[in-house]
């Protein structure tokens, strides 16, 4: 699913992000990234989903070889195989649950009424099937969280990319979105974390450890 | 395959930043409004008092033609023959004729106290009966001269005459003194469009005025109506008719042309009014422009979680080049509403028929649409280059 090749990242002005990193993660696979901040695992996590080019090295995802592509298929790709789900679930502050959740299938080529309809079953499937019409303030911040699940999970992608997905969230509600991740994990979705959180990271099957740009040795489980 | 946003998602997407923030939204296209209500209202009051002017025209007929001494070779006052006014009764097209003749040297007084200095800019002429249904002159008050009062001390009115008199109604003890006679006050006009002289004149009976005021019978002005389809040809002929001995002595005019006149003058100054409502439609469009950068700037993080949902440069782009021109086309819309509406009522006020041209409306919201698509277009092309990551990572 995800093959990274010797990947380089140097930000202008010198400061290399990575260094010459490889690695591999498997389709259905669950993998934690984890690592200290500043450690180059959100740069890392840009580049699998897509959203920034190494500058040297080969990034492929889901068989198809980023560096050969241009924005329209590089954004064919983010609309229909990756989810992203981030620390500050980035949700539209005036739109329904519902709402939110349908205009993440908005780039997929969907109609308006099928993204209703899978819209509404990915709310269910987080939980959040009677919350559909509630606006973000008025849902907690697990239940934020979980609508942002939901909307990067609507259009059944292959992977599942997830950013801190619980570093604005209590214990309890950081734990209820685990359980959901690992649900998806379960029902064959590749689910990447990334976390600085070793705790959490130890409770993932797979642990991938990043330091200063390079990946670390493996941490025993 | 990343498909196309259908239209109406399109919309969506564009219009969702004005939902979010309808003052910012109201206030922008506020200035857009602006713009496009002044350029429309113009327009459309120009239009207007050119359709209150026409039908005044129309009213007034344009077939009146006059005709009156100029000088001789020797820059001297010329006079019309006595015949002037039977020779252009015999013109082929002319359908009446009636002529005043000044009478030299006479004034009018209320009183015979008053200085004789102090004319007041009254004139004392000699009227023919036909005079009123030649000119389009009415009455405002009492009787016109006919064949018996016009021999008899009796006098009709200009609507200013009267009021520089003092007649406030014609009657038996309404007199006025001309020529040191008496004349009762038998009647005041209306004003006149077509023959303004006759506002400040006092109008005798052509018997009266020669045999009381010693009227030596020579006409000053002819008035002429000719039927519409012979106009310009009765113009051509009218002066040799009148003198045939002395052409070039004659003055012909069309008193309708002076009302033509002010109107071309009229739409002068609507050019300089529509540039001023361009300057009002460019500085809303600087406003619109304003917003659309704050809003780039301020939604960099939705910008970013676009792309990672999977938005093409272009949508981006596009989404915000729609909110713009969703802005601008607000505006314009309010514009032209609020100026057809400014348009109708001043034009109602004025007794003018409204008159809102099509093209000024057209114009005004493409107008609008360019303004839009200028003012989002870096707004949006900024919008659209922004790195995802960088995007996202925006508080």
């Amino acid at each position: 699913m995800i093959e990274l090749t010797e990947v380089t990242k140097r930000h202008p002005g010198g400061v290399t992000a990575l260094d010459r990193v490889s690695l591999r993660v498997g389709a259905g696979e669950m993998v934690a990234i984890v690592g200290p901040s500043g450690s180059g695992k959100s740069t890392l996590l840009n580049i699998i989903g897509t959203l920034d080019r190494p500058t040297s090295g080969d990034v492929v995802i889901d068989g198809r070889r980023v560096g050969g592509l241009g924005d329209a298929a590089l954004s064919e790709l983010r609309a229909g195989r990756i989810g992203f789900v981030f620390q500050q679930f980035h949700l539209a502050p005036g739109t329904s649950a519902l709402g939110n959740v349908a205009d993440g299938l908005l780039y997929t080529g969907v109609r308006r009424a099928e993204r209703a309809r899978r819209a509404a079953a990915a709310l269910e499937r987080v939980g959040l099937g009677h919350r559909l019409d509630h606006r973000p303030h008025e849902l907690s911040g697990g239940e934020k969280q979980r609508v942002a699940i939901a909307r990067a999970v609507a259009g059944d992608p292959p992977l599942l990319l997830a950013d801190e997905p619980t570093g604005a969230l209590d214990t309890a509600s950081g734990a209820g979105v685990l359980d959901l991740l690992r649900g998806l994990h379960a029902a064959g979705t590749t689910v990447v974390v990334i976390t600085h959180d070793r705790e959490i990271a130890a409770a993932l099957p797979r642990r991938i450890a990043v330091r200063d740009g390079r990946i670390a040795a493996p941490e025993p489980a | 395959m990343t498909a196309r946003l259908a239209p109406r998602d399109a919309i969506a997407v564009g219009g969702a930043g004005l939902r979010t923030r309808p003052l910012r939204a109201f206030l922008s296209a506020l200035g857009i409004a602006i713009g496009i209500a002044a350029m429309v209202g113009v327009v459309g009051l120009s239009a207007s008092s050119r359709a209150g002017l026409d039908r005044e025209m129309a009213r007034l007929g344009t077939n009146l033609l006059t005709a009156q001494p100029g000088t001789d070779m020797t820059g001297a006052q010329a006079e019309l023959p006595l015949t002037a006014e039977a020779m252009a009764r015999r013109v082929d097209g002319v359908r009446e004729v009636a002529a005043i003749g000044h009478l030299d040297g006479v004034a009018a007084y209320r009183t015979g106290k008053i200085p004789k200095t102090d004319t007041n800019g009254i004139g004392v002429y000699a009227a023919r009966t036909g005079l009123p249904s030649a000119t389009g002159a009415r009455l405002a008050a009492g009787r016109w001269l006919d064949a018996a009062t016009g021999s008899y001390p009796a006098a009709v009115l200009g609507a200013t005459a009267a009021r520089r008199l003092g007649v406030a109604a014609p009657g038996p003890d309404a007199q006025v003194l001309a020529g040191g006679r008496w004349f009762t006050v038998i009647g005041v006009l209306e004003p006149v469009a077509l023959a303004p002289e006759l506002d400040t004149a006092v109008l005798v009976g052509w018997p009266a005025a020669t045999s009381a005021l010693g009227f030596d019978g020579h006409a000053t002005t002819v008035y002429t109506r000719a039927r519409d389809a012979a106009v310009e040809r009765v113009r051509s002929v009218l002066g040799a008719t009148a003198n045939p001995e002395a052409p070039d002595e004659v003055q012909v005019s069309r008193p309708s042309d002076a009302l033509a006149a002010k109107r071309a003058a009229g739409r002068a100054f609507t050019g300089l009014l529509l540039g001023l409502g361009a300057v009002a439609l460019l500085v809303g469009g600087v406003g619109v422009a304003n917003t659309m950068v704050i809003s780039v700037l301020e939604r960099r993080a939705e910008i970013g979680l676009r792309r990672a949902l999977g938005a093409r440069r272009g949508q981006v782009r596009a989404q915000f080049l729609t909110e713009a021109l969703l802005l601008s086309l607000l505006g314009g819309i309010g514009g032209a509403v609020l100026g057809a509406l400014v348009t109708a009522g001043y034009a109602l006020w004025q007794g003018w028929p409204p008159v809102v041209p099509p093209w000024a409306l057209a114009g005004g919201l493409a107008a609008t649409l360019l303004i839009g698509a200028l003012a989002g277009l870096y707004p949006a092309v900024r919008a659209s280059r922004l790195p995802p990551t960088e995007a996202l990572a925006a508080p």
